[in-house]
């Protein structure tokens, strides 16, 4: 209608002022951020894929109850260093739960603006990023040269040193989402700070603090290089007393890998792909965790 | 003070006019607060009556939610707070460091802008507060828990699911939940900061007919921003300006006839 075009204003700016280099530009970015995300994809699932078929085809029934056979010899299993991996992972992090959680929660309520929070942060970063060999090295002077062996204790507690910096980091991360207005709302009913603490900022924060411990618990269900100092490995089941070395998966898997043997390679395969299933499941059940909680 | 509540009939509506015979339940006395260095509350001299709706106005900054604060000492929480003066509370100076501060808090309930429910079941957020400073048999815990749901207007709502969570609950109910909360410790003061600035209209209005029903019970104290809710809901009103006390009057004579021109407009809404 005449009317309309009478009342619509014309544009204060011409059209097609952008340049064609701009929309190729734009595409280039967009190209380049694709390809390399399908490098890193084809890489990881290259690596998956093999693990997969030589995994399943090392799979045999007797490789869940036999226990690491001796050089040249046939058939066996990996019973001993799975139950050796899980005794040494529930050690570790048995030991690392307390200290991380509450040494977060010292950085988290307690250390606010304080120097010494400030270090202890700073250390515990150092801490998260060193070399795990270190920490192996270190707990082999702490532990296996004055018990005169290798042991599991020595390995739980190498374990516990690479898992407590992850779960103080995470719990001091989750306890500081929780929002102030919820510890003022404590404090306003005359909760002391401890009761603020224990019974609503822990509360708020729980699903994020437990899928810290449990990516710590995959994290150091997958270390080696802790162990070969420390627990390191053997072909038999452990001993009560923890001593002597107590056979896992990871370090199974590094020199049955290296061997010229066939049988000792194939379970060396079957080792990977259990602990890589094992480390799955559990992240899948840190995120559903995580997600059930915070979805409410 | 007839006169003033004959003319402040037709705007201020149905609310109580000021009781003049009120007790003092707050004394506030020559109050100073800085936060580090910076001092944001200027020699505040008021008194809080007994039974009384008092209403906090002022623009954004002007220390009204900072008075508030000091009340239960909630400022302490952050080290670098501090309030020197006196706050009497029954003749009782509560800036005192011999006084207990959470059992302050207890006497001194506080609702916050933001509803605060506790990540836990809508009876553990109520029995939260009773627990704390009492030890009751089960069954006279659910009889405080029902009482506070129902004086907080909540009970119908909530009574089939005081298991579930309290964060499932609509913003206007997790506010009365918290309302419930401070109520069922049985405080002398409640203290609103601001109550229903994070609430939908209707939501606004069963929370101020609440406020109007607890006027009977407790001593309250609210924050706000909305001029025309301090005036339905508020017996006395104090207008605060850049941390001092302007005017403090009953709330008819504040608005129909205050003394203060910055009073007036910042009441006309001239500027705020």
């Amino acid at each position: 209608m005449d009317a309309i075009n009478q009342t619509t204003a014309a544009p204060q700016a011409a059209w097609g002022r952008v340049r064609r280099s701009r929309y190729v530009a734009d595409m280039a970015l967009k190209v380049i951020c694709i390809l390399f995300t399908a490098l890193g994809a084809f890489v990881l699932g290259w690596i998956l894929l093999m693990l997969i078929y030589e995994g399943v085809s090392a799979l045999r029934p007797e490789v869940f109850t036999g226990t690491t056979p001796g050089p040249m010899t046939k058939g066996g299993g990996i019973a001993n260093a799975l139950v050796g991996s899980l005794i040494l992972t529930f050690l570790g992090i048995v030991v690392a739960t307390p200290i991380g959680v509450l040494a977060g929660t010292y950085l988290a309520e307690y250390g606010k603006g304080s120097k010494l929070a400030e270090l202890i942060r700073f250390v515990n970063d150092i801490l998260l990023a060193a070399p795990s060999i270190l920490i192996g090295l270190f707990v082999y002077t702490l532990m296996v040269q004055p018990m005169g062996g290798y042991s599991g204790w020595a390995g739980g507690v190498a374990l516990a040193i690479i898992a407590v910096p992850v779960i103080v980091r995470t719990t001091e991360d989750m306890l500081r989402i929780v929002p102030g207005s919820l510890r003022e709302a404590g404090a306003a009913l005359g909760a002391p700070l401890s009761k603020v603490i224990t019974m609503i900022t822990w509360r708020a924060a729980r699903a994020g603090m437990v899928t810290g411990i449990l990516l710590a618990t995959a994290r150091i269900a997958g270390e080696t290089a802790p162990l070969l100092f420390t627990a390191l490995n053997n072909n038999f089941w452990f001993r009560a007393d923890l001593m002597g070395g107590v056979a896992n998966l990871p370090v199974m898997i590094y020199q049955f890998a290296l061997s010229p043997y066939q049988n000792w390679r194939e379970l060396a395969w079957a080792g990977a792909l259990v602990i890589t299933l094992s480390i799955l499941a559990l992240s899948i059940v840190a995120r559903l965790i995580f997600k059930k909680d915070t979805s409410r | 003070m007839s006169s003033i509540a004959v003319s402040a009939s037709s705007a201020i509506g149905k609310t109580a006019a000021a009781n003049p015979d009120a007790l003092v339940r707050i004394a506030v006395r020559n109050l100073d607060f800085y936060y580090g260095d910076f001092r944001s509350l200027k020699d505040i001299s008021i008194d809080f009556f007994d039974r009384q709706v008092t209403a906090l106005i002022g623009p954004s900054g002007c220390g009204k939610s900072t008075l508030l604060r000091t009340f239960n000492r909630i400022y302490s929480l952050y080290p670098e707070q501090r309030a020197e003066g006196e706050i009497l509370l029954d003749g009782q100076n509560v800036l005192s460091p011999a006084i207990d501060v959470n059992e302050l808090r207890a006497r001194v309930g506080m609702v916050f802008q933001k509803p605060t429910p506790f990540p836990m079941s809508i009876y553990d957020n109520i029995a939260f507060g009773i627990r704390l400073y009492e030890k009751l048999p089960k069954s006279e815990l659910d009889g405080r828990i029902e009482e506070a749901l129902r004086k907080a207007a909540l009970w119908g709502e909530v009574k089939d699911k005081l298991r579930q969570s309290g964060m499932g609950l609509s913003g206007g109910q997790q506010q009365r939940l918290c309302i419930a909360r401070t109520i069922a410790q049985q405080p002398e003061v409640i203290l609103l900061d601001e109550p229903t600035s994070a609430l939908d209209p209707i939501s606004t209005g069963k929370i101020e007919e609440l406020i109007e029903q607890l006027r009977s019970e407790f001593t309250i104290v609210i924050v706000t921003h909305n001029m025309q809710q301090a005036a339905r809901i508020s017996q006395f009103t104090a207008f605060m300006y850049l941390g001092e006390l302007v005017e403090f009057g009953p709330t008819n004579k504040m608005f129909m006839n205050p003394t203060k021109k910055q009073t007036q407009d910042y009441i006309t809404g001239r500027f705020g």
